[in-house]
């Protein structure tokens, strides 16, 4: 439960939460991404790849951290380039990085509320927010805790808390389930559901198996290009082709869709 | 049904019990406001049990719950303005500093180190401050929307700070007027925020302090004179004047901090 604000209700002019046009990024001189075009509405979108596919890069982008090479972004009606329009739109992202450093000696509560001024939520608002979603993520016994003596999935789960607090329209995920037991996975499932029901989340992941779980949608991307975008059956459905190996459905189209397209690349 | 729901009606509908015709009822409801009054009080759960009901279980959850989290306004303002990563350079800076007065103070006939080393004295700091490898948060704060010229600016006031507080007791020490080194310490300042909107603060820190270094630092030690730039009367003006002129350019160039470089 919480509080609606008035501009929460107003409609939204941009159709998509994320619309790019043929979208080439660098990361150093490599070519990342190589030209992708994808426009992604609310619910919660899976993206696959293999290693090296520039999902990071990708994500980076996405989350205002890196500029784009050439081609078109707009994120949340806000064009990626247009300089005023920055800040305004960052206090509407979440961005869970894949390499998320944190500051050692701060406890779970300072990282969490430091996150959220940064992002320019309310001085009221912030302890409040902060305590909400750190019992979210399942750390309020460990909210004063230092982040140094927490486990590899309760820093993760840190890392989700401080990517939530400002209640995003555009939250970005990388890797957010690595660390994580099956239990918490599970939750982590759940809570992904209940923000994806009115924001865009973007979860980019290795295990297919999540992504058929708790996402509405699939993106699949190789060497920097938009395989393949639809619903998680459609990539089940793709698993009864003989090319694909793998231990489940997902698994199977998963496989077989990456193989299709080298063959054919 | 056009008379109103009588009592018995009510009592029935409200129970939940048979006799009473729900479906008319309800259509009568929609339009008379004096029934939905009278549905309402006499639907209405009573109100003082209800209130010491949640006055119980709020005074409950109060003395078991977990205690309230006591105001750390300190802790926060420090967490907000300072980066674990300026600690070593703090120390450096301060130990070089105090090398460079004992050193003035044994050779007084010698140009004073604590002066030629002032300009550049923020710059390490500064690198320190604004830097992906240094601040291992780096890539979560680096998307938010504080990040760019005002977490800098916010950065570089404590960097300056300190710089400023160990070159006052020194001055004090040698008796030396702060205007001599307050200035050109703002106007490096002030340039490495300008270049390092555009190749980066590290690399702009580096190269104007290396440049200081080699231009203005070394010749002074090797012909063993003071420059004019640094201890002469008329310089004051001439530091005031850049610091200003490259302070306003660099409020000017503020977006450029927005998006991290160097990747």
């Amino acid at each position: 439960m919480r509080a609606i604000r008035a501009d929460e209700l107003q409609p939204t002019t941009n159709p998509w939460a994320i619309e790019s046009q043929d979208l080439k990024v660098r990361a150093g001189k490599y070519l990342a991404v190589r030209g992708l075009s994808l426009n992604l509405g609310s619910g919660v979108h899976g993206l696959l790849g293999p290693n090296g596919a520039g999902k990071t890069t990708l994500m980076r982008t996405l989350a205002t951290v890196i500029k784009p090479h050439q081609g078109q972004l707009r994120l949340l009606g806000t064009a990626a380039d247009d300089r005023r329009g920055l800040r305004p739109l960052r206090r509407r992202l979440g961005y869970l990085p894949q390499n998320f450093g944190y500051y050692p000696k701060f406890t779970v509560r300072d990282y969490v509320e430091y996150l959220a001024w940064l992002r320019e939520m309310p001085a009221a608002a912030v302890p409040g927010a902060a305590q909400r979603v750190i019992e979210r993520v399942g750390l309020a016994d460990r909210a004063d805790a230092k982040l140094k003596s927490l486990s590899g999935g309760m820093l993760r789960r840190a890392g989700v808390a401080q990517a939530i607090v400002n209640d995003p329209d555009l939250l970005l995920l990388d890797e957010p389930t690595v660390g994580l037991d099956p239990e918490q996975r599970v939750q982590f499932r759940e809570l992904l559901r209940e923000i994806g029901q009115d924001s865009c989340v973007l979860v980019s992941t290795h295990l297919v198996e999540d992504v058929v779980a708790a996402c509405s949608d699939v993106l699949v991307m190789d060497q920097g290009l938009l395989v393949f975008q639809g619903r998680p059956a459609d990539l089940v459905d793709r698993g009864r082709h003989p090319d694909g190996v793998g231990d489940s459905p997902a698994e199977r189209g998963y496989s077989a869709l990456l193989r299709q397209h080298r063959s054919a690349s | 049904m056009s008379s109103h729901v009588t009592a018995q009606e009510m009592a029935a509908y409200v129970d939940g019990g048979t006799g009473v015709d729900f479906w008319a009822l309800e259509v009568h409801l929609e339009k008379c406001a004096g029934c939905r009054d009278d549905l309402a009080k006499a639907a209405a759960p009573s109100l003082d049990p209800l209130l010491s009901g949640a006055h119980t279980a709020i005074r409950a959850q109060v003395a078991t719950g977990p205690a309230p989290v006591p105001r750390r306004r300190v802790r926060v303002l420090a967490q907000r303005w300072t980066v674990w990563s300026l600690m070593p350079w703090t120390l450096t800076t301060a130990v070089a500093l105090v090398a460079a007065t004992v050193l003035d103070q044994a050779f007084p006939l010698r140009p004073s180190l604590v002066l030629l080393l002032a300009p550049v004295a923020p710059l390490s700091g500064l690198a320190a401050a604004w830097s992906a490898r240094a601040d291992p948060a780096w890539e979560t704060i680096s998307g938010t929307a504080r990040f760019g010229l005002e977490l800098l600016l916010g950065r570089t006031l404590v960097v300056l700070a300190t710089v400023v507080a160990f070159l006052g007791l020194t001055g004090l020490y040698l008796g030396r007027s702060p205007v001599m080194w307050l200035l050109p310490c703002l106007a490096f300042t002030s340039a490495t925020l300008l270049l390092g909107g555009f190749v980066g603060v590290e690399r702009a820190a580096l190269g104007l302090g290396l440049g200081w270094l080699a231009v203005v630092v070394a010749p002074a030690l090797v012909t063993a004179q003071l420059p004019v730039l640094v201890g002469g009367s008329s310089a004051a003006l001439i530091w005031g004047l850049t610091a200003l002129g490259l302070g306003a350019a660099a409020l000017l160039r503020a977006s450029d901090h927005q998006q991290s470089r160097g990747q």
